[in-house]
């Protein structure tokens, strides 16, 4: 399995990540020999094999919907970490243009 | 023997028959990490005033005629994957690079009602993606038997500072191996609990269907000590679960001393387990171990485990894929590294309407700046999976195959008590010989990968030496059976010990 340079700026955009030039075909090679070790699970066969989504069997674990708080001091050690702030709100860049 | 040797039960009984305090027990720890941390690397951030001052606290509690409890005044190291209220935690990420914990992880706020003393906190892989230390962005650890080479990952500092008796015990977390594989290169015990049995809860997320936080000590009775100490349900992790350790078998249940024999225990023995190109001195190592148990009275049995082989394989599908989610939070708007502040808190922010284009661009360069290599492949591939089109073929294929590998394990286990296997094919290798090839690192996990695939518990506890290297032997068991790979691991690590003298 090859991917093309297409393809790994098209993963790099969906995930986030701005690649450098020579950064491409570096990841292009590694990607394609990882997919490709892990495309041999289509030599198993899984006709009637249920999938697995939890692996001790738990289902559904639920709580009560009601909002808790946390304690103060987490609480501003929380806000200090924001990149820019404006009293208690996260400051950000405009979503539409 | 100096005090920062001792193993857990060694430095309890000291500490309870008043032979020293719990300060200088810390102080022992803080002087060889002195001495000796230069050189293996292990630790990012050390707590000396911290960990001082709560070790006094408690010798004055002893003073005042306290029984200490078991873990009480005892230094311990955590991997900087797990959250200490107020201290840096980084997880090896220039991303993290100045992010302080707001909150108490639950398996800190356990230890730190059980009055341990937290020394500080160990080097890892970047975001526990790596086997051998080296992903980290800050240092790389070394190997204390031979410092040209890898401790093992991702838990390298906690491993290689237990290893070099830089504290009594420590914890790590294992998704694929990344607790018993540094444990194995550095000839101590680590154990990888079952899933959900330890809380995740102030664990940074890798794969939070594989993630599990476990102990790194210096022998099978100070693992046991350590998970009865984390382990239990938590409402802030609602995938723990319940744990009544069942009764061991009666064959399995040693007399008054300990555990003295394993007559009438089935251990199974994997044939798949033993590959072509696996180290042969690590093989022997393993073998001989084997004949060992077999001394003792278990019954060897060898085993099948068919869809073995395609682990490794599942498991670079699965955790990929919730690895490209989970650290999707790391977006330069809330907190850790952000081109519109730069790592430096202190640094003014940049005019929002500035150098940087819009919010597309802040997301995807302060995540290439603050994201290594290993970080950036794994979020690619989790993307690719994950991505229209293909999440039949890879995701949904992966968990359809992890049913059969977990089969593969009941099946199993319907005929034995226990599974041993080697945790490594081969022994700590040198530095740099595997960081230009991501595959054949990924390799390096094949024998501990399953442990996670199928959610059961491993542990994996020196046996011998290959190369003049430690070289690990691993126990697996069904799930919540820990009690079995204490009783099966305690009497093989009782008579090598007899044997040592």
């Amino acid at each position: 399995m090859s991917l093309s340079r297409e393809e790994v700026l098209h993963i790099a955009k969906l995930a986030r990540l701005e690649l450098k030039a020579e950064e491409v075909e570096k990841f292009r090679m590694q990607l394609s020999e990882i997919l490709e070790y892990v495309g041999q699970l289509t030599k198993v066969d899984t006709a009637g094999v249920e999938p697995i989504s939890q692996i001790t069997g738990l289902q559904n674990v639920v709580r009560e919907d009601v909002m808790r708080g946390c304690e103060a001091d987490t609480r501003e050690a929380m806000l200090e970490q924001f990149p820019k702030r404006k009293g208690d709100l996260l400051e950000t860049l405009g979503v539409f243009e | 023997m100096n005090l920062n040797e001792l193993t857990i039960t060694q430095a309890h009984e000291g500490l309870k028959r008043k032979d020293f305090s719990s300060e200088e027990l810390t102080w022992a720890c803080m002087e060889r990490v002195k001495e000796f941390d230069g050189k293996v690397k292990a630790f990012l951030t050390v707590l000396e005033k911290e960990s001082l001052e709560a070790a006094r606290e408690i010798d004055k509690k002893i003073k005042a005629g306290v029984i200490p409890g078991a873990l009480e005044g005892i230094p311990v190291a955590l991997k900087d994957n797990i959250l200490v209220q107020g201290v840096k935690c980084t997880a090896s990420s220039r991303i993290l690079e100045n992010y302080i914990a707001p909150y108490d992880a639950t398996v800190v706020v356990k230890l730190k009602n059980a009055g341990a003393i937290i020394l500080g906190k160990t080097n890892m892989d970047e975001f526990a993606f790596g086997s051998s230390g080296e992903s980290s962005a800050f240092k790389i650890t070394r190997n204390p038997h031979d410092l040209e080479r890898v401790p093992g990952g991702s838990s390298a500092g906690s491993a290689a500072a237990v290893a070099a008796h830089e504290c009594i015990y420590a914890l790590g977390s294992d998704t694929g191996g990344s607790i018993r594989q540094p444990a194995a290169l550095c000839g101590i015990v680590g154990l990888k609990p079952t899933y959900g049995t330890v809380s995740r809860y102030g664990l940074m997320a890798m794969a939070s269907g594989l993630d599990i936080i476990g102990p790194l000590a210096k022998n099978v009775e100070d693992a046991r000590i350590v998970f009865e100490a984390i382990r239990g349900r938590d409402p802030k992790d609602a995938t723990t679960v319940d744990y009544n350790a069942p009764q061991p078998p009666l064959n399995l249940r040693g007399g008054e001393g300990g555990v003295t024999g394993l007559r009438g225990t089935r251990i199974g023995i994997p044939k798949e387990y033993f590959i072509d190109g696996m180290d042969l001195e690590t093989e022997k190592a393993v073998r001989l171990a084997i004949k060992k148990l077999e001394e003792l009275g278990a019954r060897i049995v060898e085993i099948s485990l068919p869809h073995a082989s395609y682990a490794l394989a599942v498991y670079y599908i699965l955790m990929p894929a919730e690895v490209s989610a989970n650290l999707a939070r790391f977006d330069g708007m809330r907190y850790g590294y952000s081109v519109l502040r730069g790592s430096n808190p202190s640094q003014p922010p940049l005019n929002l309407r500035g150098e940087v284009g819009g919010l597309y661009d802040v997301y995807a360069k302060s995540r290439a700046q603050g994201f290594g290599d290993e970080v950036k492949r794994r979020i690619m591939i989790g993307t690719y999976v994950l991505s229209a089109g293909y999440a039949d073929a890879f995701y949904k294929k992966a968990q359809a195959v992890r049913t059969l590998v977990k089969r593969d394990f009941d099946e199993a286990f319907l005929n034995v008590d226990c599974i041993v296997a080697p945790t490594s094919p081969n022994p700590a290798w040198l530095i740099g010989e595997r960081m230009n090839d991501p595959l054949s690192m990924y390799l390096a996990d094949i024998f501990t990968i399953s442990a996670n695939i199928a959610g059961i518990p491993g542990i994996s506890i020196p046996c011998g030496k290959a190369h003049n290297l430690p070289v690990g032997l691993q126990f697996l068991a069904p799930q919540l059976r820990e009690d079995v790979l204490f009783n099966v691991a305690g009497a093989y690590e009782n008579a090598r010990k007899a044997v040592d003298v």
